[in-house]
């Protein structure tokens, strides 16, 4: 099972992007939970949103303390210490405007809110940090995530996360391959 | 054919409902009521869905709302959550006694103080006595197929009494996962339509919500009662019926896991199944012998059922999210209820955890299977609170 934590605050999107991952892979033909930190909801205070994906059906519904992946659409609720709650191999993804902060193979840094203000005209960087988690990690097809956008997001700004998608996904697999 | 959808427990409810097609809804949209009386307002408005849906002021009014809707003979929903719950406690007794097939869904969630709207299920169990079928369910697929065979079992004319159908707040209500959904063709084939005597109706008048005197009413309990103990044989039909059509089976009163040969059982309910199936799996890997037994329904209570799959086994744990102060979780005397009156002796023990929405780890779950095979001399176990005496 391939298990992915996001952290957010209320209203950054973070559970909207797990639930679109788990679309994608249910839409892959694997099966998912999407979940997120429950109880109220308050605009800017933290929140963690969680994604399981396996070939097979999932039943543990309990939260994530070990992931696969650990992701933050704001730098200010990262710390180092996140790193202790990876699994071995795993990967952190941190949305910064200051990308040379994070020099560390395990963390891979990314100016999500530039692009996506840029493109989608605001810095609502759930559907780039998801991008760029697909990117890395392949765990599902960009088509798939692209596919799924329709069911998750107000239908006006549908297509400008399509290209946000497809920006990342070609910035960062060039940057792979240098 | 039907769609997949990747979609949370409340959704695919509501799209069970959707496809029950109930003539009436009524519900109070308020914390901590969920969105499934949202959606199902939306496919109102959008017309995916015939029905009058009647916007009340209070949980109250909704249970009365609904008993007035179902003493005209129409099909009726609606949905509630903890506190919400108990408000509409007073109503549940004249739905349950004047024999309205309705259904509720609730969203299991604790009750104050120290108030929070996370999951557990002392809402609902506090209500076991109210006179309405329990149904505690498991995931987003098994919520939507309840949904629909909830109909069935309420609207039998062996039963004619209402259903309540338990989804675990948050852990099953708000998690998102694939689910299959039925064409509209298929769900009705599987409900007939309502039909019914007890009603108001101009051209066959009869007496309705009356009262009844010391010398007889103790005969329409038995009736009521008589009518709870044949839901069992209902519940076999309609899932054989629901295979079917649909092709998918969800058990009957209680759903066992690897407990043939099992030594050591769990038995739960609701969401927390999952999980205790997947450490199931690991122990036997080991050589251990256990297994779960999920209860579906706890009223009517299936103890016979119960008492029948346990009798074999070295010890049972009961884990469930309720406590009843002073006493024990309620489940638990329950089951330890059926394994008297069945004549059947086992070590039977009470893991109380999640309340007030406290996660319940596969480590914990391992625990209380290590408890049973260990064995303890206090049969009551906290998940998570070792030491009762620490807490203060």
């Amino acid at each position: 099972m391939i298990e992915i934590r996001w952290h957010g605050r209320g209203g950054q999107g973070a559970f909207t992007a797990s639930k679109l991952l788990g679309a994608a892979a249910v839409t892959d033909g694997l099966y998912a939970l999407s979940f997120p930190s429950f109880g109220p909801e308050r605009r800017g205070a933290p929140i963690q949103a969680f994604t399981k994906i396996d070939d097979k059906k999932i039943t543990d519904r309990s939260v994530i303390t070990k992931g696969d992946y650990i992701i933050y659409l704001d730098e200010t609720l990262y710390s180092p210490a996140a790193k202790e709650d990876l699994k071995a191999g795993g990967l952190i993804f941190v949305n910064t405007k200051d990308i040379d902060r994070y020099r560390d193979k395990n963390v891979i840094a990314i100016d999500a809110d530039s692009i996506s203000k840029e493109i989608i005209g605001r810095a609502v960087s759930n559907t780039a940090m998801l991008a760029t988690l697909i990117a890395h990690t392949h765990i599902v097809d960009s088509e798939s995530a692209k596919k799924v956008l329709k069911n998750y997001l107000p239908e006006k700004i549908v297509e400008k996360n399509k290209s946000v998608i497809d920006e990342i996904i070609t910035i960062e697999r060039s940057n792979n391959n240098d | 054919m039907g769609e997949r959808k990747f979609i949370s427990g409340n959704d695919a409810f509501a799209e069970g409902i959707r496809l029950a097609k109930p003539n009436v809804i009524s519900a109070y949209p308020i914390t901590p009521q969920t969105i499934v009386v949202e959606r199902l307002s939306e496919m109102v408005e959008d017309r995916s869905l015939k029905s009058e849906f009647i916007h009340v002021e209070s949980e109250h009014s909704a249970m009365s709302a609904a008993i007035g809707a179902a003493s005209v003979g129409a099909r009726t929903f609606t949905a509630t959550s903890s506190q919400g719950l108990l408000y509409m406690a007073e109503c549940l007794p004249y739905a349950a006694g004047g024999r309205f097939p309705i259904v509720m869904m609730n969203a299991n969630r604790s009750t104050a103080l120290p108030w929070n709207i996370y999951g557990d299920q002392r809402d609902s169990l506090s209500q076991l006595d109210s006179g309405w079928i329990q149904m505690y369910v498991e995931d987003a697929q098994e919520s939507l197929d309840m949904a629909l065979m909830s109909y069935y079992i309420a609207e039998h004319t062996d039963v004619m009494v209402p259903v309540m159908v338990n989804l675990d707040g948050f852990v099953l209500t708000h998690t998102y996962e694939a689910v299959d959904i039925p064409t509209q063709s298929q769900a009705d084939e599987f409900l007939p339509t309502y039909v019914t005597d007890n009603k108001m109706d101009l051209d066959n008048p009869v007496n309705m919500g009356f009262s009844v005197g010391p010398a007889d009413n103790e005969e329409f309990h038995l009736l009521h009662h008589k009518a709870m103990l044949r839901v069992k044989d209902v519940v076999k039909e309609a899932d054989e019926r629901f295979k079917q059509i649909f092709g998918r089976s969800h058990g009957t009163m209680t759903q066992g896991y690897r407990i043939e040969d099992a030594e050591y059982i769990l038995i739960t309910l609701g969401s927390i199944t999952g999980i205790a199936r997947e450490v199931v799996d690991e122990l036997r890997d080991r050589g251990v012998k256990v297994g779960v037994l999920k209860i579906r329904f706890v009223r009517p209570f299936p103890h016979e059922e119960i008492a029948a799959l346990v009798k074999g086994a070295k010890a049972i744990g009961t884990l469930e999210k309720d406590i009843s102060f002073g006493y024990e979780g309620t489940v638990y005397t329950n089951v330890n209820s059926a394994l008297i009156r069945n004549g059947v002796l086992v070590p039977s023990y009470n893991f109380i955890g999640g309340l007030g929405g406290r996660d319940i780890s596969y480590e914990d779950i391992k625990e209380c299977f290590g408890t049973l095979i260990k064995g303890n001399e206090e049969k009551e176990v906290w998940i998570g609170l070792g030491v009762v005496d620490d807490v203060r």
